[in-house]
């Protein structure tokens, strides 16, 4: 830049109108963002309210779906979406809780990249190659083998055992909460391992100092001090479980109905969308369908703002410890 | 002495189950890996780039679905990142401390989190219905939408790491903000903003969800965004659920050509990152 020109009034004022602009731009794209989640919010509403005002509460508390004599309750795809996911969940954290600790206690310095790597490029993975190797994969190898054990040895106990009773479908719950497990896993346990670096060294080494195995300093130093943020990532990864599509759609079976099977089909808000929303006739059935969909989101929006509420607070307390 | 041994048997047995979980996880990235080298490398033919989606029990390829995918992740990308940068822009330098910005960066977060398929139902309320039928423009939308949140935060991210006496230099030669950002905070975030819009990329390519309503399928080639476009996602769930062989060997190749590409661009994506911050952790 010449001194010149920058002394030059018309030059000068050229600058401060492209700078009144740029900061505009930046201002209302940032804008954008806040007026996307609105706008979601208000068309889905707009959308459902014509199911919404017809079934009111039934909608929430009736499990049947029945597209013929146009009666549409929730009920049994949010039980779906709530137990795949719950599944998912009770798979996925001890797993990841492991490779976290793997990832930042355990292994080699040589290895910890490689294989943090290949841990995230299953988070790249899309949805949809869950879903069609959940199908022609995983679904086979569960009917064949794992189901009828599950049937023969669990299936007679007092009440566990009415999880796993009837015949082996390959699909339903149990095959989705699977596949919803394995694609869950690298999100709660990239963020578990970010928190547990978080930890200051100090206090791990007080822990060995005082003669702690590994696992003791892990489980009595490090956990504690992460509790938090490890809360944090695993609703991370349940809202991701919750409103998951692709993959469950091609496992669940697709039944609008409550089982005491874990082994029955079933189906979820999102597969009930993807599966009939370009299908549906009538008004009412589609409204019905954002209905869930309004639904799903109120839900998810619920459980990730929690997780990020809970992380923003970890966020700080780092900050101000430093 | 009892007691100093359970210790280290809890020890030892702990930390092999952490192990063992290690394993697991990359047991299911390479199992997931192989059925798809193993199914869709079968299917891989100068055909599968060359020829058209075909009818049940013909021969074809995937060349319009590729088309498809290529031009609504273009067109989502340029619609979503740039709106995406300005946002993150605004963030990290003008709304740094602004009491907006942390109810932007919460919402952005959600965002950033939100099922696919609720953009999806946003976008087929927005635009489908108004125009009065499924688009390929609709279906570039709803990319974007996806594409947004991801570079507001990875392009907020790294402007934060450029060192502030850089912008202390520019403004003390009498720079305006706006220059300042354009002609030293930019450059020197470049490769880490690339990598972000590579990010973004890597994630609406294998979106299909929010394609299923907005830019539906196509069975034949047609580049008028104004109308039902293939695109690779939607074919592979149509053929991989259909009882034909031919369509299901297509659907293999295709899940196979989709996974390589994004798995290849999300490599790509952390070597620039490695090159920008070669002192960095990770």
């Amino acid at each position: 830049m010449n001194t010149a020109a920058a002394i030059d009034p018309r030059h000068a004022a050229g600058q401060r109108l492209r700078e009144r602009m740029f900061r505009a731009a930046t201002f209302v794209a940032a804008l954008l963002v806040l007026i996307l989640l609105g706008g979601v919010a208000l068309s889905l509403l707009h959308g459902a309210w014509p199911a919404l005002a017809h079934f009111r509460l039934h909608f929430l508390t009736s499990e049947i779906w029945n597209p013929v004599t146009e009666k549409f309750g929730a009920l049994a795809a949010v039980y779906g979406t709530v137990i795949t996911s719950l599944i998912a969940l009770v798979i996925a954290i001890p797993v990841s809780f492991g490779i976290a600790i793997f990832l930042t206690e355990l292994a080699p310095a040589w290895l910890k990249r490689p294989v943090g790597i290949a841990i995230e490029l299953l988070a790249a993975v899309p949805s949809i190659i869950f879903g069609i190797w959940g199908l022609f994969v995983l679904a086979p190898i569960l009917q064949r083998h794992v189901q009828p054990w599950l049937i023969d040895v669990i299936g007679p106990l007092p009440i566990i055992g009415r999880l796993f009773q009837g015949p082996p479908f390959g699909i339903g719950i149990l095959t989705a909460g699977i596949v919803l497990a394995i694609m869950v896993v690298p999100f709660i346990s990239a963020v578990t391992r970010d928190v547990f670096e978080t930890v200051p060294d100090v206090l791990k080494e007080s822990g060995y100092g005082l003669g702690a195995t590994t696992w003791e300093v892990i489980w009595q130093v490090v956990v504690p001090y992460s509790r938090t943020g490890m809360i944090g990532g695993i609703m991370l990864g349940l809202g991701r479980a919750l409103g998951e599509t692709m993959a469950v759609t091609f496992v669940i079976g697709n039944a609008h109905r409550i089982g005491s099977s874990l082994l029955a089909p079933g189906t979820t808000i999102s597969a009930a969308i993807a599966n009939e929303f370009t299908e549906a006739v009538g008004d009412l059935y589609t409204s019905s369908l954002v209905a869930l969909g309004a639904l799903l989101f109120l839900i998810t929006f619920s459980v990730i703002a929690a997780a990020r509420f809970m992380l923003l607070r970890l966020e700080r307390r780092a900050l101000s410890s430093v | 002495m009892s007691r100093r041994f359970l210790r280290k048997v809890i020890n030892v047995v702990a930390l092999a189950l952490s192990g063992l979980a290690t394993a697991i996880g990359l047991f299911f990235l390479g199992a997931i890996l192989w059925t798809l080298f193993s199914r869709g490398l079968a299917g891989m033919s100068v055909m599968l780039f060359t020829a058209m989606t075909p009818p049940p029990g013909g021969s074809g390829g995937l060349l319009n679905a590729i088309y498809g995918s290529v031009v609504m992740t273009v067109i989502g990308i340029l619609l979503g990142g740039p709106v995406g940068m300005l946002a993150g822009t605004y963030l990290a330098e003008y709304g740094r401390t602004a009491r907006i910005s942390s109810v932007i960066r919460f919402v952005n977060d959600v965002l950033l989190s939100a099922p696919s398929i609720i953009v999806g139902l946003f976008v087929y309320e927005l635009l489908v219905i108004r125009m009065g039928h499924f688009s390929a423009i609709a279906g570039a939308v709803a990319l974007a939408i996806i594409a947004l949140p991801v570079t507001v935060r990875t392009t907020e991210d790294m402007l934060n790491l450029v060192p502030q006496g850089m912008k202390d230099a520019s403004t003390a030669m009498g720079a305006y903000p706006w220059r300042t950002i354009t002609s030293v905070v930019y450059p020197a975030a470049r490769s880490g903003i690339v990598t972000g819009l590579l990010l973004a990329v890597a994630r609406i390519s294998g979106e299909t969800a929010p394609l299923l309503f907005t830019a539906l399928n196509n069975q034949f080639w047609s580049t008028d965004l104004n109308a039902p476009m293939a695109n690779l996602p939607v074919v592979i769930f149509q053929f991989a659920l259909s009882p034909y062989p031919n369509w299901q060997q297509l659907a293999w190749s295709g899940a196979l050509l989709i996974t390589l590409s994004i798995l290849i661009l999300s490599i790509t994506a952390r070597f620039v990152v490695a090159r920008l911050n070669p002192g960095g952790q990770r």
